[in-house]
């Protein structure tokens, strides 16, 4: 999907015609695919009966049993509908600033960065090598209550609580910065596939410089842009660790509900009604935005 | 752009604009790099405080303690051996399986294409606690002791796609008649992908398998659920969050980021030089 080169199909085929071809690619798939079909298929398979089942006592720890009980959805969704509409609320303003951000840096690395283009690629992806963990605990020491951010803003009157850290902001804040390099990577390989003539023709025609991007380059990036949009808010929607490290009790989401319902609680039909229907709302949110969008090809 | 250096002189108006345009792409350039390594800088920082009390959040005083002596928990380089390990492992697995797969896809027509690219799509478009959950319930099933064994096989999974995706790029983008140019000189279909199409792939399958290995490395989420009490070194450090993250943490987190940095930027001069001879 990161494929944001349009897949011409190439499929160039070297000698061909002897009956030994035909098998090739099957014997080239069969491995990963077979992996893909048990630890991913399968699982899911088996969740979807999970979130059916039914509680054999009173409480979830004398196990479930093998039922078709639909009410695990409907009791889950109503349960939880906050965390779940938040989930989304959140991972849609990360994804949009995400995109704020990483647009004009992408821009700056593919036509205005010159010789230094590889390094500062490589600068824009270091920072993820440190893990995901450790970054997201140096943004609470980032965001702290006494610390320079809080203190300054909050000087300037623009906080209602004086409080960054244990805010929606915190947690969007944390979204943003941890998915960036899936948001600016295929932006920067989008832009940087555009031919410069074509900009160059924009403004031979007269085309201002503003008209010129908004009529030759953002449509030539589009490709990136929805890459990285998807990139971004996909894992952003399902994450659990930004609200749980940087969000207080009232900004959790629905990861984190999943979560501790799978892990502490152990009601297994719950936890997986609920991974069903994120599982669900995205790929119907990613289906109608990429049909939308009309590149296709992404996939 | 360079072309209007033929054009009439533009206006003072126009060449003030373009200054402050081009300017500010590179001021907000470099605001945005400043924003990214704002948390790294925070982590180095902090590997060389020493702290008052456990949390290792607040500035006390410099130190090379952290430093000096990494494995003061010896559990904490345990986890991150571990860790490596998986990671090598997974990687090499996922790279290679992957790899095949981008093969099949960019170089043969076949029948179920737009099947194998759907599952290949929906691993990506799963969300983390999704995959984790489900392979969970596999796992216990099939009475699988949870382990380094299943962090493993959950690892593998996740990053094929990511390969298949890296891998695939590197091939489309390939130029066909740098191959049938190998088969215009005699070179056999081995000597053709030997010496022509192996070397042309190699830098996406070096970046597939750098992906993987920090994908695999970092994953918490996951590997939470198909852990059992195994710690690898995201667990290690939830875990320790609790009594207060040791500042070994970040040292091995800042080992992290310049060891990355430094093998990609040995790896992008010696292709530069290659490139040069």
């Amino acid at each position: 999907m990161v494929a944001v080169l349009p897949s011409s199909g190439q499929t160039f085929q070297q000698g061909g015609g002897r009956r030994g071809r035909r098998i090739t690619p099957y014997l080239l798939l069969l491995p990963g695919m077979a992996w893909l079909a048990v630890f991913f298929l399968i699982p899911l398979f088996s969740l979807a009966q999970t979130s059916l089942m039914q509680m054999r006592g009173a409480s979830p720890d004398q196990g479930f049993v093998n039922a078709f009980n639909v009410a695990n959805y409907t009791n889950s969704m109503q349960q939880f509908m906050a965390q779940y509409l938040r989930s989304f609320w959140y991972s849609g303003l990360a994804t949009i600033f995400a995109l704020l951000i990483s647009y004009p840096l992408a821009y700056f690395i593919a036509f205005k960065s010159g010789r230094w283009k590889n390094l500062l690629l490589v600068l824009v992806v270091a920072p993820f090598f440190a893990s995901f963990l450790i970054r997201t605990y140096a943004w609470r020491t980032i965001l702290a209550d006494d610390g320079w951010i809080t203190t300054t803003i909050s000087h300037l009157g623009l906080l209602p609580d004086n409080r960054i850290l244990a805010t929606p902001i915190a947690v969007v804040a944390g979204l943003t910065y941890n998915f960036l390099p899936f948001m600016t990577l295929p932006l920067y390989a989008s832009l940087d596939r555009i031919d410069p003539r074509l900009i160059e023709a924009a403004s031979d025609l007269y085309a201002k410089a503003f008209t010129g991007f908004r009529k030759v380059t953002f449509p030539l990036s589009l490709p990136g842009v929805v890459a990285g949009t998807l990139l971004t808010f996909i894992p952003a929607a399902g994450d659990y660790i930004n609200a749980q490290l940087l969000g207080a009790l009232q900004n959790k989401m629905i990861g984190n509900v999943i979560q501790s319902e799978f892990i502490d609680i152990r009601d297994y039909p719950t936890a997986a009604a609920l991974s069903f229907v994120l599982l669900a709302t995205i790929l119907i949110l990613v289906t109608v935005y990429v049909r939308r969008s009309g590149t296709e090809e992404l996939l | 752009m360079s072309t209007k250096e033929a054009a009439p002189r533009p206006s003072t108006w126009h060449r003030t604009s373009r200054w402050i345009r081009n300017h500010l792409v590179v001021a907000y350039g470099l605001a945005a790099l400043f924003y990214l390594f704002l948390p790294i800088a925070v982590v180095f920082a902090f590997s060389f405080n020493k702290p008052a009390g456990r949390q290792n959040s607040t500035w006390n005083q410099f130190s090379l303690d952290a430093w000096r002596n990494i494995c003061f928990d010896p559990s904490m380089c345990t986890a991150v051996g571990l860790s490596l390990r998986i990671a090598l492992i997974a990687t090499t697995i996922a790279t290679l399986l992957g790899t095949l797969i981008a093969f099949a896809l960019v170089r043969h027509r076949f029948r179920g294409r737009a099947l194998t690219n759907l599952l290949i799509f929906l691993p990506m478009a799963t969300p983390e606690v999704v995959l984790g959950s489900s392979l969970l319930a596999l796992f216990l099933n099939a009475g699988l002791p949870l382990g380094p064994v299943t962090i493993t096989i959950a690892h593998i999974m996740f990053c094929i796609s990511f390969v298949v995706v890296t891998v695939k790029a590197r091939l489309q983008g390939m130029d066909p008649r740098l191959e049938e140019a190998a088969g215009d000189l005699y070179a056999n279909e081995r000597q053709t992908f030997r010496y022509v199409t192996l070397p042309l792939v190699a830098p996406g399958i070096a970046a597939a398998a750098l992906l993987s290995f920090s994908l695999s490395f970092d994953d918490y989420i996951i590997t939470n659920f198909n852990s059992g009490s195994t710690l690898t070194f995201p667990m290690y450090i939830w875990g320790a969050a609790l009594r207060g993250i040791p500042p070994q943490v970040n040292v091995v987190g800042s080992i992290m980021f310049f060891g990355s940095l430094a093998i990609v930027l040995v790896a992008q001069l010696a292709g530069r030089a290659r490139r040069k001879a």
